[in-house]
């Protein structure tokens, strides 16, 4: 298996010896376990994230339901189940609690990555960065496919840590933010461990992607593919691939004194020994804050190109939409402790982050309008990736200006840690960045898998999701307000009737979720042909030029971009 | 009450009143626990180390029934949230500035903004639907309007960065303290400590549903003995932990900080009414993360005094006999206060 794929002139030759056969696949085993084609890559991905988005909305799922009453309800019988899975003896009632902990966890680890990312980055990323730059494949197509097999012994490392001990119960109750030291001496047994394995190979698999999208977008855009005339999903792509260069890392590094804290007697984190634990929150939140641009970035992408297409009409404003990116890059940076201001901190670190976040409301504010004016004046249809872009133009600017509540570090204090952070960052995510995923899936439906969705039961899909996540997500905001504190399964009388209807909006949601997967089914397998443009006129990047599914090997000849 | 007042006082000049004083003792007849205004105390609780939710308060009946201070009755609407749809009714003073800033500024700027933009898309949506606008425009730029919405959130942002930044401001600009407490969050329990009034230790752990209930207080709120401070006293909270990071915060308060192990976090407090305030851990700290509540008891300054006498070494500070006003504190003199102590803090 000699790969050429990277370099132009070694693919034409390539191609010679195929015999011009540029559909030429390997077999069944070579070409899903070995893969180096990003499209393959790609729709491994993509798999891959449907599977974690399918365990993770699950496990969402058993949470509501445990939190549509007050008082604990069905968490004893789901720990005596895992009880008996491992053949442990019945769970007592700080077991139970501590399944909890552990459902919250893997709930938010799951959702952040192994779905949003690797649908995002890895899923659409692979798939749709090199064509529309007119590249043949990324960079190093190899680097591609470890980058992608890191992530299932990730993902199985998450999933086993769940049935062993974990300090108080079976599993890693600490959070997706794995605060020390409730991570360290407050919750002994290898469960953190694996967990702290899994974020590893994961960021690990993260880093390796990150340098190949640089790569491949700094190194092999077509001729008269300038930086400046690059779709914004790729500048998406560019700027997240940054961030997770420059994240990353200090994620790696905060989790590893976390390993040796717990493990070999170390005390970056344990007051006792001199250490901090705040210092790990600051560690953190320096890879956190970044993350969730890293979760959001791709969605303002992909949601730029299903805009323009739909309003037939390019994107308004588009050095700006690509420069509000940078910015968002860069700011994000500098504003991570506003995750923390209830820490103990300095008033003059309060008034700076509190400056600083609310800064980064000026860029994005700047897309939004954007988004609006790319469709001013457009010939506007509202086809299913439609719907799901406008819907996230408006969700995500609810979950924004709640967010610039949020910022002001005297408003914090009460909002800190309660129901109100929640209904922000899934508005901003759950309604926000899966939004966005759902737009670029059914975008790009037919151009991937050579089969139409349907449209009616898109729409069936799209209108159940919207409503069940407002209903779902809204009431949060009032709870917050009045004080409930997350990572709960218990509350408060008064807080039972927003919380009841919550997990009716879950169940809304679900409903739609259906609709989603039967539509993926009936239409990979009774789906109408579709067309190389599906899209029209509006549809103007290179992924449309070419076949739906695009050739094995795709731009042959290099196409020339004016 | 006086009277009250006094034999508390005296149970307590005799060691008989133990750090639960104020509690009604859980699993107590039900005669007893009919009347909360007159709960016997109890002997020293057992501190129960494995303690569930179920079974945290399960103390020993009364051994030596004493009296005790009245315990306040949680008034509905104040302290604890009720399905409002709204922040909580705060009693500070920073509490106001904050839900003004909030409800005045922020509320009502999001809500427009919100609305702004779902205006504009749906005259969009409207307006130039293909049906309407067959021939979409060509048109992608315009400068004018680009340097307007970069500018006018910039604007906005000045606006509310200005009461943002005073509020923050207000926060760490404390008057004079009064009364200083430690609170030391515990998996699961919250300590609290009385350093200028005779070192004494309020151990706070949640009520189970039943004696909440028994008591009319709110389900997975209610603890059995409450943080007591003064009305209209500057309180000052050490915040700290014995293992995992918590948070204590009382909403009505306008008040969170969290408790990290080896360090003291300090914020404050000024409560302007009477009655009891509910509040929360707020940050996982494990299993039992929510079953770790916090009450604060607001009482008029003699109570505070009374129920400071009824406490196991418990005296105001500087309080000597003469100097004290009269009432049940007199009593207090019975154990004279430690002077080292006052001097360090007032």
């Amino acid at each position: 298996m000699t790969d050429t794929t990277a370099n132009a002139v070694h693919f034409e030759a390539a191609s010679h010896d195929a015999h011009h056969d540029a559909d030429h696949k390997p077999g069944f085993f070579v070409r899903w376990f070995m893969s180096t084609n990003h499209k393959d890559i790609g729709t491994l991905y993509l798999i891959f994230a449907v599977v974690a988005g399918i365990i993770g909305g699950a496990i969402s799922g058993l949470m509501r339901a445990e939190l549509a009453e007050p008082g604990i309800q069905y968490l004893g019988a789901w720990a005596n189940s895992i009880h008996a899975l491992v053949g442990a003896k019945p769970a007592e009632f700080n077991e139970a609690l501590h399944l909890w902990n552990v459902l919250i966890s893997a709930h938010g680890l799951i959702m952040v990555f192994f779905m949003v990312m690797p649908a995002m980055i890895g899923g659409f990323g692979n798939w749709f960065v090199p064509i529309m730059i007119g590249a043949p494949d990324m960079a190093f197509p190899r680097m591609n496919n470890i980058s992608f097999w890191l992530l299932p012994p990730a993902f199985l490392l998450l999933l086993g840590s769940q049935f062993v001990p974990g300090g108080t119960g079976l599993g890693a109750g600490v959070g997706w933010t794995v605060y020390a030291p409730l991570s360290t001496s407050g919750s002994p047994g290898p469960s953190v461990d694996m967990a702290i394995f899994a974020l590893h190979l994961a960021g690990a698999s993260s880093i390796l992607g990150a340098v190949n999208f640089i790569t491949t977008i700094f190194n092999m855009r077509a001729p008269g593919m300038t930086l400046h005339k690059m779709p914004l999903f790729v500048w998406s792509i560019l700027v997240t691939a940054f961030l997770l260069l420059l994240a990353l890392p200090v994620l790696a590094g905060a989790i590893t004194m976390l390993l040796t804290d717990r493990n070999f007697g170390t005390h970056f984190f344990d007051a006792r020994g001199g250490g901090d634990p705040v210092l790990y929150q600051h560690l953190f939140w320096f890879f956190g804050h970044p993350e969730v641009y890293i979760m959001i970035l791709p969605g303002f992408g992909m949601v730029s190109q299903v805009i323009a297409t739909f309003s037939r009409k390019p994107v308004f404003g588009y050095l700006g939409m690509a420069y509000a990116m940078v910015a968002i890059g860069v700011i994000g940076f500098v504003v991570w402790a506003h995750h923390m201001f209830t820490v103990g901190m300095d008033v003059n670190t309060k008034m700076y982050f509190t400056a600083a976040t609310m800064v980064i409301a000026v860029p994005t504010g700047i897309k939004i309008f954007s988004w609006i004016a790319t469709m001013w004046g457009g010939s506007l249809t509202f086809e299913t990736p439609m719907l799901w872009a406008i819907g996230f133009i408006f969700m995500f600017t609810v979950g924004g200006v709640t967010g610039v509540v949020l910022a002001n570090a005297g408003v914090d204090t009460v909002m800190h840690d309660t129901y109100y952070v929640v209904a922000h960052f899934h508005y901003v995510l759950s309604l926000g960045a899966v939004f966005s995923l759902f737009a670029g899936w059914h975008y790009w439906f037919g151009k991937m898998w050579g089969k139409q969705y349907n449209e009616i039961l898109g729409k069936l899909h799209f209108w159940f999701f919207f409503i069940g996540v407002n209903i779902l997500f809204f009431p949060m905001h009032f709870l917050g307000m009045e004080g409930q504190q997350r990572r709960t399964p218990s509350y408060a009388d008064a807080f039972a009737p927003g919380n009841h209807l919550a997990t009716i909006g879950y169940i809304v949601m679900a409903i739609g979720m259906v609709f989603f997967f039967i539509n993926v089914f009936w239409s990979l397998f009774a789906g109408k042909k579709a067309p190389d443009n599906q899209w029209g006129e509006g549809a103007t990047t290179l992924e449309w030029t070419l076949s739906s599914p695009p050739p094995y090997h795709q731009f042959e000849t290099l196409p020339k971009v004016d | 009450m006086k009277t009250i007042f006094k034999l508390a006082a005296v149970a307590a000049a005799f060691g008989l009143a133990p750090a639960a004083a104020l509690a009604v003792v859980p699993g107590a007849p039900a005669g007893t626990t009919d009347t909360p205004a007159l709960a016997p105390a109890a002997a020293p609780a057992p501190a129960p180390a494995e303690a569930t939710p179920a079974t945290a308060n399960a103390a020993t009946p009364a051994a030596a029934p004493a009296a005790a201070l009245p315990r306040t009755a949680p008034t509905a609407g104040i302290g604890q949230p009720d399905g409002r749809l709204g922040l909580q009714e705060q009693v500070s003073p920073i509490g106001q500035e904050a839900a003004w800033f909030h409800n005045m500024i922020l509320m009502p700027l999001i809500t427009v903004i919100s609305a702004f933009v779902l205006l504009l898309l749906g005259w969009v949506m409207f307006r130039y639907r293909r049906g309407r606008n067959p021939t979409p425009s060509r048109n992608t730029h315009n400068t004018t309007l680009e340097v307007v919405w970069t500018l006018v959130p910039v604007l906005i942002l000045v606006v509310i960065a200005v009461p943002s930044i005073r509020l923050l401001a207000h926060q760490y600009d404390p008057p004079r303290a009064d009364v200083t407490i430690k609170a030391i969050g515990n998996q699961w329990w919250w300590d609290y400590e009385y350093p200028d009034h005779g070192n004494f230790t309020v151990t706070s752990r949640i009520l189970t549903d039943e004696q909440a209930a028994a008591r009319g207080e709110p389900r997975q709120l209610a603890v059995a003995d409450r943080m007591v401070v003064p009305v209209g006293t500057t309180i000052r909270m050490i915040v700290t932990s014995n293992d995992v990071i918590h948070a204590w915060g009382v909403p009505a308060f306008w008040t969170k900080i969290d408790a990290v192990p080896g360090r003291l976090n300090e914020t404050w407090f000024r409560a302007d009414r009477t009655g009891v305030f509910y509040g929360v851990c707020y940050e996982l700290c494990g299993a039992q993360h929510g079953y770790m509540p916090i009450a604060v008891e607001v009482v008029t300054q003699e109570q505070f005094r009374a129920w400071i006498a009824s406490q196991p070494g418990g005296h105001m500070p500087g309080a000597q006999p003469a100097a004290a006003p009269a009432g049940g504190n007199t009593i207090a003199g019975a154990e004279p206060p430690a002077a080292t102590n006052q001097s360090a803090t007032r």
